[in-house]
Order: structure tokens, then sequence, then C-alpha cells
């Protein structure tokens, strides 16, 4: 087998791959054949690899941005006023804890949330999709968060057990002010993760009352009035220093510790921009924007084929595996896609073919010159490979300033500008891989030539 | 084909788009959406919007700073508002029209707007910067950056000052969507600009001939190529604007212009330029 027809085997492949992932999950067919009609109902199964430790699992549907999914997105300002700055970092990412636990509460699947540091204010910016009327929610995530710790009440009544019974919890006077901080320690004797907390001075007082008086009996602690944890006191403790150890991962341990800072640390949040969108708006965009790429996807074929004939052929299915390629790396990478995400990859789609009409333009010239086509074929690729190479970087140079990938502050880091620099910058890179390998090699083996200069190379 | 011979009608044409939006520019200036000045953005359904109706019934409680209107949507800015007031709007809108919705809401403080337009810029400087030393590194040459630069702000200032006019006359907003449409037109615009350059230093390679005849040349070789390639991208972008959803039409739009100036700048802008510096640096 030539190496031209391995390529071809590979790149066959590829597409049916990409065919693959691209569909969707479910597809119902009713063929009907000789008078009888069929049901075929195929379901691809979601793909799950496992390599050693590392597990790739993907669903393979696309995700929608909130421009398209529908949904709330907001940015809430952090006071950092009255946090000592080394303890700042700490306070935003418990801040950010809390608020994903109250999203939690609320039971919105796949909500978005992050930090970031703009100048030196700190926000949190929370994107929860699917949420029409985010007014109840929008209220909780945007309270300072709730610790307390509460003392346990027995039923007093009860005279059949020897131990009174344990009914309820109730409030007591030691509250997150009094937390100074909370750190995850390791216990020197176990190695298992503890969580060490440090009291305020009024704090420790409060506390040393607290443990003296329920001396072996649980003292709970809970956030925004859900309980996190109810460690039995094991002795009275005056210094202001306790540890809260137990059957903790490490994970649990930071999660804890995280939580408990909210609340020693507690930082006022205060919503500064929201943007709502509803679903049928997102809808109607995917829709529309989806059958306008269509139609010019449809006109660009069109175009290509009348101007460059059978070349233009060639290059249309290589445009066609560009897109199904792209879709299967949308599904897999995953990208989250929005509005200016399509619009990036309808853009590149028209890059895309500029790489084969800077091929075409120079094969013409080639065979203009007195070459034979398969001589101006390859020569073609070859001397348009510097502008295409030239004119590509340049664009992706755009695309990583656009995309900001190590979160410089001082340029955007917003989700649309980003959504669109990853669809161009991904859209280029296959479209390399299409307009020149895959184009190149279709070529190879399909194309002997126009008819009258096929005479002419046969000779020479 | 002498192009080039006419190099000076191209900076008639050049100059005759420019100036119309540079006037714009400097007396209307764009029109910011929240994003960048802060305030909020309403859009609400109705059944059959008046526009009197609904200043009357809310002028007395906000500041109305603009209110737009089709055939089933207005569209309100306000002061920053929080969820629970622009719910009491639709409300009170629903006093007018029962089927009052709030399709979509918007609310940007001020501070953050101010950060993303300085963001915004910063970005474009830097796009800017590194297209030049890429130029400048992959062709040896630093006159040849510097031309493709200068296209590139050519079809900015254009890109800019048709938005100026867009929403002075038809209320176009400059948001961030606008932003990026500006990046891709550099992008683009140098993309376009590279191909043509890369010819000019191709042939500079082969023959002997004045720069003049060698860019004549190189013109006359690849127009079709840039041509084509902008007819594709023109296809695609004009589809979407024609057809796409209203929350894309104006960036398309923006990316239209940009892609035709972009494809003109090239070969009508950077070329006869560089050409007429060799001139003159010789005489």
């Amino acid at each position: 087998m030539s190496r031209t027809q391995s390529r071809f085997w590979l790149i066959l492949l590829l597409t049916i791959l990409s065919l693959v992932i691209s569909l969707p999950q479910e597809i119902n067919l009713n063929p009907h054949l000789f008078g009888r009609s069929f049901n075929v109902h195929l379901v691809r199964p979601d793909l799950k690899l496992s390599l050693g430790s590392y597990d790739f699992s993907r669903s393979l549907d696309i995700k929608l941005g909130l421009d398209l999914a529908g949904g709330t997105r907001v940015t809430l300002d952090a006071d950092m006023s009255s946090i000592a700055p080394e303890n700042q970092a700490d306070a935003l990412d418990s801040a950010k804890e809390i608020i994903a636990q109250r999203v939690d509460l609320f039971g919105i699947s796949e909500p978005n949330i992050y930090s970031q540091q703009a100048g030196s204010a700190y926000q949190i910016i929370v994107e929860l999709p699917g949420l029409d009327d985010p007014q109840a929610a929008l209220e909780l995530i945007g309270t300072t968060a709730q610790l307390e710790f509460l003392t346990p009440i027995y039923d007093q009544t009860s005279t059949e057990s020897a131990q009174p019974e344990l009914v309820d919890f109730q409030p007591s006077t030691l509250t997150g002010a009094d937390l100074q901080k909370t750190t995850v320690d390791f216990d020197p004797n176990t190695g298992q993760p503890v969580i060490s907390l440090q009291f305020s001075p009024s704090g420790t007082e409060k506390f040393a009352q607290l443990t003296k008086e329920y001396l072996g009996k649980p003292l709970a602690i809970a956030l925004d009035r859900q309980p996190l944890t109810a460690p039995i006191v094991q002795s009275e403790i005056t210094t202001g220093q306790a540890v809260i150890s137990g059957d903790f991962t490490l994970e649990g341990a930071q999660l804890l510790s995280k939580q408990l800072n909210a609340g020693a640390l507690p930082v006022p949040i205060k919503i500064t921009s929201q943007n709502t969108i509803t679903a049928t708006l997102g809808a109607d965009s995917i829709n529309q924007s989806v059958r306008a790429g269509l139609i010019g996807l449809s006109v660009v074929v069109l175009f290509m084929i009348a101007y460059y004939g059978q070349l233009g052929l060639i290059a249309s299915v290589g445009l066609f595996i560009y897109g199904l390629v792209t879709l299967s790396l949308y599904k897999l990478i995953p990208i989250t896609l929005t509005l200016p995400g399509i619009a990036g990859f309808i853009l590149s789609v028209g890059m895309a073919v500029d790489s084969n009409i800077l091929i075409f333009e120079r094969m013409k010239e080639e065979i203009r010159a007195g070459r034979a086509w398969p001589v101006a074929l390859e020569l073609g690729f070859g001397r348009a490979w510097d502008s295409i190479k030239d004119a590509n970087i340049a664009t992706l140079i755009t695309a990583f300033i656009l995309f900001n990938p190590l979160n410089w502050s001082f340029l955007p880091t917003s989700g649309p500008i980003r959504g669109f620099a990853v669809t161009l910058a991904l859209g280029i890179l296959i479209s390399l891989f299409t307009g020149i390998f895959v184009t190149r090699t279709l070529l190879r083996l399909f194309y002997h030539g126009p008819r009258s200069i096929k005479l002419f190379s046969s000779q020479s | 084909m002498n192009w080039l011979k006419y190099r000076f009608l191209y900076f008639f044409i050049s100059l005759a788009i420019l100036l119309p939006g540079l006037y714009s520019l400097w007396s209307f200036g764009l029109n910011p959406s929240v994003e960048f000045t802060g305030g909020s953005l309403l859009e609400i359904s109705l059944e059959n919007p008046s526009p009197d109706q609904i200043k009357d019934l809310l002028s007395p409680t906000y500041s109305i700073h603009s209110l737009n209107h089709d055939s089933s949507t207005i569209t309100l800015k306000l002061d920053p508002l929080t969820q629970s007031q622009a719910d009491q709007i639709v409300s009170d809108l629903k006093t007018l029209d029962s089927q009052a919705k709030l399709i979509s809401f918007t609310s940007v403080g001020p501070s953050v707007g101010g950060q993303l337009l300085t963001k915004a810029l910063t970005a474009i400087v830097i796009a800017a910067l590194a297209t030049l030393l890429y130029i400048a590194y992959s062709f040896r040459n630093l006159t040849f950056g510097f031309f493709a630069i200068i296209a590139m702000l050519h079809d900015t200032l254009i890109l800019l000052g048709s938005y100026s006019l867009l929403g002075h006359f038809f209320g176009f907003q400059t948001d961030l969507l606008i932003v990026t449409a500006i990046l891709t037109t550099l992008s683009f615009s140098v993309h376009d600009t590279i191909v043509v350059f890369d010819r000019i230093r191709e042939l500079k390679n082969k023959t002997t001939s004045s720069l003049y005849a060698l860019s004549n040349r190189a013109i006359t070789e690849t127009i079709t190529r840039s041509l084509n390639n902008s007819l594709t991208i023109i296809f695609m972008l004009l589809s979407l604007a024609l057809l796409g959803g209203d929350s894309i039409k104006h960036f398309t739009i923006a990316l239209l212009i940009g892609a035709i100036t972009g494809t003109y700048s090239s070969t009508f802008t950077a070329v006869p330029l560089l050409v007429t510096w060799d001139t003159i640096r010789r005489k």
C-alpha cells in the first residue's frame, strides 16, 4: 500500500469516527423497504476510557453557554477591607466554596463558579444555566456567610433509658466572628488530616466555657443553618486552640476548613453585575445561527465548485471533514459553545477555504507556466505553504491574546471573548490539517487534471 | 497590469471613507453598551408596545437613558438595577400589557465597565505589537511590518468610524463583541496583507526589477485569490447577518465591514504605501 493510500484510509477512519461523535446520541430511523417498515433505534454509548489512574469520560453532548442555553450570570464583588492581606486569598476561596454550596441547594445542574482578581477588586463570577427566574437564588447567594456553634439539647423527661436522649441543637453565643482562622494539619501520631481552629481572645473565653459545660457531649457547627459537623468535646480547652479529628480524607478536611473559614473570615459580597437570558431566546439564537451557517456554507460550496470545478468539489469534501472533526473536538475537549463561539467557527470555515484557494491559484499558475499537473499539484502545495503559515500564525497570535490563557489581569478574561478565541484558534489548526493534509491526499488519489491538460501532460 | 498607476485614486477612496467616520467619531463618539458604561439593559417582550405609555409609566421612578422598540419587544436602558427591581418593572408593565415578559436582563456596576474598556484596549495594542514583531521577524524587514500595521490601523479606524455612524443614526451599540470584531479585523487584515507581501518577497528573490514593477506583478498574481477568499468569508457573514439571530446581527455586520476593508487595504493601501515610500526614499 502506498503512502498516499494509507493516508487515505487514515482520513476515512478519522471521518467515520468524527461522524459517529458528531451525530446526535439517539437516532430513530423508519425505513420502508420492500413494503415493510423497520424501526431502527440507534443509541451511541457514552465515552469512557481508563488508562491507569487516568479516567477519560465524556457524555458527547455539546455544552452550551448561557447565551444559548439561557440562564443567569452574576459578578459579585468581595469587600476585603476587613480582611488581613495574607488571608485574602483564603477568604475569597471560602466565599466561593460557600456560594457553590448555596447554589447546590437550588439543585442547579452544572453551575460554573470562579473567582478572579481585577486590579485591587476580588470578584466571584457565578453562572447558573437554565435559571429563568433567579430572584430567590440571587438573594441567597448575595448574603454573607453565617457560622454558628450549637449546643445540644437533651430530652430531660425521658426516664426509660439511663442516658438522656439528644433531641436538638440550639445556637450558642459563640459564632464565626469569634473564630480567627482554620487550617488543615496532620495528626503527628496517625498522619490523618485534622482541622485546627484558632479562636480570637473573646472566642477563647466563650469556647473554654462551652467545652467545660459540654465535656463529653457533641458541639455542632452550622453554616447558613446547615449543619457541617458535630465533634464530641474530648477535654476542656482554655488555650483557644482546638483540633477536630475524625476519619477525614484530605479533600474532606480541606472542604470543612474552607467552610469554617467562610465564617471566620466573613467577606461581605455584593452583586455588581448581572446578565439573565431566557432559554427561549437562547434556543432561537441557535436555530437561526445554525440555519444561517448552513446556508452560508452551501453558498461557499457552490462558489468553490463553480469556480474551481473538480478541484472545488474535492475542497468541499475537505470542508465537510473539517466540519465533522471540529464538531467532534468541541464535544471531546469539551468546549462550551457560545454565540460568539459560533461566529468564530463560521469565520474559521471561511478561512479554511482560504488555504485551498491559495493552493489552487498556485497550481493554476504552475500549469500556465507549462508544468504537468502532478508537478503543478505538488508545487502548488509547496509554494503556498509560506503564505498559509505566516497568515495563520498572525491570526493564531490574536486568538492567543484574546483567549488570555495565563489569566493576565490586564487582558479581558470574559467568557464570550474566550469562546470566540477558542473556536477561532481551533478552527485554524483543524483547517491547516484538512486544507493541506486531507485535500492533498484526496487530490493525489482522485484528481487526474483538467481534461485538456491531461492529454498534454501524458506526453511529458 | 499597472495597478499602481492609480495609487492616488486608492488613497483618495480610503480618505473618502475614513473622513466621515473620523468626523463622526470626533463629534458623536461611539454608543457604548452598558458593559462599558455601567447601567442596566432590559429586553421585554410585549404584545403591542407603546413607547409613550411606557415612558409615562416608568419615568417618575426611573431615569430612562434610552428606549428602543420593535413590533414585539422593547429595550430599556436604565441605571444599574437589582433583579427584584427588574422584576418590579415587568410587573408594572403588566398593568399596560398582561403579556409583558422579561427576555433578557443585564446590569453592570460602573466600576466593572471601566475595567473592561481598559482591558479591551490593552488587548488590541498587544495584538498589534505582537503581529508587528512577527512580520518583522518573518520578513526580516521592519518596513513590511510597518505598512502592514498601517493598513491594519486603517481598517480599525474605518470599522470604528462606521460604528460611530451606525451608532449615531441606527442606535448600534459598541459592546464587548465589537471589540472582538475589531481584533478579528486586525488579524484578517494582516492575514491578507501577508499574502501579498509574501509574493513581493518571493519575486524580489527571483528577479531584479524595481519594487514598482514587482508589486504590480504581485498584485496581479494574488488578486484572484484575495477576492475569492474574501467572497467566501463574506458569503458566510452575509448569511449570518441577514438570517442569524438579532443577538449577533451587529457583531456580524462589524465583521463584514472588517472583512471588506481588510481585503481592500491589503492590495490598495499597504502595497501602494510601500511603493510610494520606496519612491520617496530613492529620490
